[in-house]
């Protein structure tokens, strides 16, 4: 009995194994190579009461289309402010973006107006927030929340509009849409919230989806549930995705490619399996030693010792060097350039540096 | 949706009983009962008096018979002025106090909100800076300071108004000024407060990555949420600007209900004092009755919290 | 190619580890103040709200020493020198019964501040216990009491006051009486949601499974935390009931001639108001209008001061 038991456990770590590595969707069709987005060198500080955080020191990295890029990393790292950044939602001031492009279609939109940006904003780009309880406004009918973007953007008439919001309402899973139009956010559970969110996001049919912790908020069961959608829903539509989360679990669930930010630099970025399994960043063979898995022992867990550095004088060099157990005297003086390990691995790293190798043997 | 309008209907009723019972035994506890022969001059009032309050009766049937003629909106008759009564002094004056407090209230909702929007909008910039010390200087000045000081500057010295009566729109620009310049205030920081709050909710970010025009923006996702809380202060503001047209009415003279209630005050005439007292009362409560049903259809959460009871 | 150009000018003795110095990561961490001390802060960089303690501060002396240091008295009639213009003699100048302003602002500043005062520390006290206790127990005494307070709190405070007043009769005493009878319901309030949300911290639980009592849990755990917004609740009754008090003295429910509130002072000048005698107003006007304003901007410092969501 005893052994079956743990059968069944190991049956378990497989399947988890397994689907670290699952490429998503059966008939998916090769990861295109055509750019939807291009982020270079993205600089974004925040003036504060204590001084200036530079919360972005230079983010860069291509999406594809079709793709789900996540990007992880501890709060704080810098993640939403891309995301916000993306999405031109960075309040300006406090914020401020100073240096770097966001290409989308051909347009940089940090240079676009209010104006131009809206646009773009929830018809080509649009956003999924992380609490679906606040999410919603609580004062207006989710008819109204769901179409009110619809009819901005295409100048279409209410009836026409209410069609195309009862089609998201099926399409997200939401059963009896019609009624449902009529209803205010409070009479929703939180998943169904998070999907009405999904739905509001995709109604205009945008090329790029940016996903700001879309599950953290969500009960387990229904995390699985809501990342089967966003599955689903990619399969139908071709959106691409970036996922911002600190879960990893979500991360090897649904991503296609990993970013992985500490202090407002992306320190190491590639495909998911290559991520998972060829780490080569300490810290994100920290971050991936500090997830609790199955088949490990206890003692194999590791948390990372020490905070991040504080952004209102962020080190010159790798802002890791504090917390890094192969930390050198170069890592404190000079920020690494970034080593192309394979087409799709890339890592700022001084072990990558041949001289290190002498030093760790 | 019914049972919180009946919950709020009885909790109506309930304040405006204990009021009237308030009123009617700390009148008997004065000392030297305020009914008393000597004290009034007058033997058709006092007939009047000992006809209303049934003084040839034990007390607790006297209460009984007061809460009867409340009941029927009789507030008793006056024991300075002969054929007078609560009635019809509130006949006379009435209309007039509550057409200045209804200017007030309107004056003060439509700029307060405005004020408070533009300085949230504004934040820590110029307009915010200005409509803050606007704000925090018009919840400081007193009303009465401030309508003496208008009638010494704007009427006396510069000649602008007229320093006082009610009789035409002219008129009425300085007491209405002296009287909404305090709930303008504070409409303004509450409205400023609340809408601080709610930019930063999320449902605002999600609003604006929907590429909505600013306008809407504000005025469909932030402003009506903004303004719940203004909504629920309206009945202490109404009660605020309903003592408020006491002493306005005194100082530019408008003869209003206030200007007779001051007047009762100062000669001591109790059944008027109390009467009026009764009414205001019932009329505050009233009004704080149909501000939460207000509040109720505002706020889809309370509906069908009240319908549903599951949430 | 550049990268390589780049890394070759990094000399090779940089390449060693590097000593652990377990300082950098602790000097990281900014100096962490105490409750108090970073409340007092950030008040001290409100500029509006510390010039309005100053102001406070000063009135209080001179409600104190002012009408000492006078030469004429409160009540000292001197018809021959009635209605006389500010002067070296009388700096606020004299009203109709010839009696000095100057001495007389100084006057009303002790009742005002002292009706303000008392009246904040009596809602304090009955708030306190009422919605202490109101919020600690919870459940039915909780329903309950809260019902009462809804109730008080329909009540148009103002009016309550007038009657209770005409029925008590015109005194400091009977006013400060009044006025709290009707203002405690605000304090029980805040005081009630402040222990309801701090009641199910963990610390309190923490101590309660020592085996604490319930009075102490309310002393030790309780008390301090819910200062922050009580206080701030208390700077803001202070103006208000100097205003209720002005109000009433301006109804004729006031403190009674020969001495002066504020209220008094400027009701009293209104009929000579066309006279041009506008130092009878202003003086009392002024003051009035300045407390309130002093005691508002202070409140208001205090609760940005005091909110911990600020701190950053």
């Amino acid at each position: 009995m005893n052994e079956h038991q743990s059968d069944n456990a190991k049956a378990l770590v497989c399947n988890r194994q397994e689907d670290l590595v699952r490429q998503k969707g059966k008939n998916r069709k090769a990861v295109s190579t055509e750019k939807v987005l291009t982020v270079e060198e993205l600089h974004v500080s925040f003036k504060t009461f204590g001084g200036e955080v530079q919360a972005l020191r230079g983010v860069s990295f291509d999406l594809y289309k079709g793709e789900t890029l996540a990007i992880v990393g501890e709060s704080g790292c810098g993640k939403s402010v891309t995301a916000n950044t993306i999405m031109g939602l960075i309040p300006q001031p406090p914020g401020r973006i100073k240096n770097g492009k966001v290409l989308f279609k051909g347009k940089d939109l940090t240079k676009l107006s209010k104006a131009g940006l809206r646009k773009i904003q929830g018809v080509d780009i649009s956003m999924i927030f992380q609490d679906p309880m606040t999410a919603l406004n609580p004062t207006l009918q989710i008819g109204e929340q769901l179409t009110e973007g619809y009819r901005t953007h295409h100048k279409v008439s209410k009836a026409d509009a209410r069609k195309k919001a009862i089609e998201m309402l099926e399409l997200v899973g939401i059963p009896s849409p019609e009624e449902r139009l009529k209803q205010y956010p409070h009479q929703f559970s939180g998943g169904m919230r998070q999907r009405i969110v999904i739905a509001i996001a995709l109604i205009c049919e945008p090329e790029l989806l940016i996903a700001d912790e879309p599950t953290t908020a969500l009960d387990v069961t229904i995390q699985a549930q809501i990342l089967e959608l966003f599955d689903e829903i990619q399969e139908k539509t071709g959106v691409s995705i970036i996922l911002i989360t600190h879960d990893l679990g979500v991360v090897a669930k649904i991503a296609d490619r990993i970013a992985v930010m500490y202090a407002g630099k992306v320190i190491e970025i590639g495909e998911k399996r290559e991520i998972f399994y060829t780490p080569q960043h300490p810290y994100t063979k920290g971050l991936l030693n500090s997830v609790p898995r199955l088949d490990l022992k206890e003692e194999e867990l590791q948390p990372i010792e020490g905070t991040p550095p504080d952004l209102f004088a962020p080190p010159e060099g790798c802002p890791f060097t504090a917390r890094c157990p192969f930390a050198m005297d170069v890592c404190d003086r000079v920020y690494p350039e970034t080593t192309q390990l394979t087409k799709d691995h890339a890592v700022n790293c001084w072990l990558q540096d041949e001289r290190s190798k002498l030093v760790f043997t | 949706m019914a049972v919180y309008i009946v919950k709020r209907f009885f909790m109506m009723i309930a304040t405006i009983l204990i009021i009237a019972t308030l009123t009617f035994f700390l009148m008997h506890s004065i000392p030297g009962s305020p009914f008393d022969e000597e004290r009034t001059t007058n033997p058709t009032i006092q007939a009047n008096l000992e006809k209303f309050y049934k003084l040839d009766q034990p007390v607790a049937v006297q209460y009984v018979y007061y809460l009867k003629s409340i009941v029927t909106f009789d507030f008793g008759p006056s024991i300075k002025k002969p054929n007078e009564t609560v009635n019809s002094l509130l006949a006379r004056g009435f209309p007039i106090s509550f057409e200045l407090g209804m200017i007030t209230i309107l004056v003060a909702v439509i700029s307060g909100i405005i004020l408070g929007t533009f300085a949230a909008l504004r934040h820590n910039g110029f307009i915010d800076y200005m409509a803050m010390t606007f704000a925090v200087v018009g919840i400081s000045v007193p009303n009465f300071v401030l309508a003496t000081l208008l009638i010494q500057q704007v009427a006396v010295t510069w000649q602008l108004l007229p320093p006082a009566t009610w009789s035409s729109p002219l008129h009425m620009i300085l007491p209405t000024l002296a009287l909404a310049t305090g709930p303008t205030a504070i409409i303004a920081r509450l409205t400023r407060a609340s809408m601080l709050e709610v930019l930063t909710q999320d449902y605002m970010k999600m609003a604006r990555a929907k590429g909505l025009t600013p306008f809407r923006v504000v005025v469909r996702h932030a402003l009506r949420n903004a303004l719940m809380p203004v909504v629920t202060i309206m009945g202490t503001m109404l009660a605020g600007i309903l003592t408020g047209t006491f002493v306005i009415e005194k100082i530019f003279a408008i003869p209003g209900m206030g200007k007779y209630f001051v007047e009762s005050i100062n000669n001591r005439d109790y059944p008027v004092i109390m009467g009026s007292t009764v009414f205001y009362s019932a009329f505050l409560v009233f009004m704080l009755f149909l501000v939460d049903i207000v509040y109720g259809f505002l706020d889809p959460r309370i509906k069908l919290h009240r319908k549903d009871g599951d949430v | 190619m550049v990268q390589k150009d780049e890394r070759v000018t990094i000399p090779d003795e940089w390449f060693k580890p590097k000593e652990k110095d377990s300082d950098i990561a602790e000097s990281v961490v900014r100096p962490s103040l105490s409750y108090w001390k970073d409340a007092w802060h950030r008040l001290r960089k409100n500029k509006l709200a510390i010039s309005g303690l100053v102001f406070l501060i000063v009135l209080t002396l001179f409600a104190i020493f002012g009408p000492v240091f006078s030469p004429h008295s409160v009540t000292g009639t001197d018809y021959p020198n009635q209605n006389k213009a500010p002067s070296a003699e009388h700096w606020f100048g004299t009203d109709e019964a010839g009696r000095d302003v100057f001495t007389r602002t100084w006057y009303g500043a002790r009742i005002s501040l002292f009706v303000g005062v008392m009246a904040a520390l009596i809602d304090f006290f009955i708030g306190i216990i009422y919605g202490g206790i109101s919020g600690y127990k919870g459940g039915r005494t909780d329903t309950l009491m809260m019902r009462i307070i809804e109730i008080l709190y329909g009540l148009p405070h103002l009016l309550v006051v007038i009657l209770l007043m005409v029925v008590m009769g015109a005194s400091l005493t009977t006013i400060i009486i009044a006025l709290t009878i009707t203002g405690w319901v605000g304090m029980a309030r805040i005081v009630r949601g402040q222990v309801l949300q701090i009641k199910n911290y963990e610390f309190v639980t923490a101590s309660k499974s020592f085996g604490a009592k319930t009075p102490r849990i309310i002393r030790k755990n309780l008390l301090p935390n819910t200062m922050g917004p009580i206080i701030v609740q208390m700077t803001l009754t202070v103006p208000s009931a100097i205003f209720a008090e002005a109000f009433l003295s301006f109804l004729g429910l006031g403190i009674q001639v020969p001495f002066a509130s504020w209220g008094v002072m400027a009701n009293d000048a209104l009929p000579v108001i066309l006279s041009g005698y506008w130092w009878r107003l202003f003086f009392p006007a002024f003051f009035i209008s300045m407390t309130m304003f002093a005691f508002n901007v202070l409140g208001d410092g205090m609760q940005d001061a005091l909110d911990p969501k600020l701190r950053g």
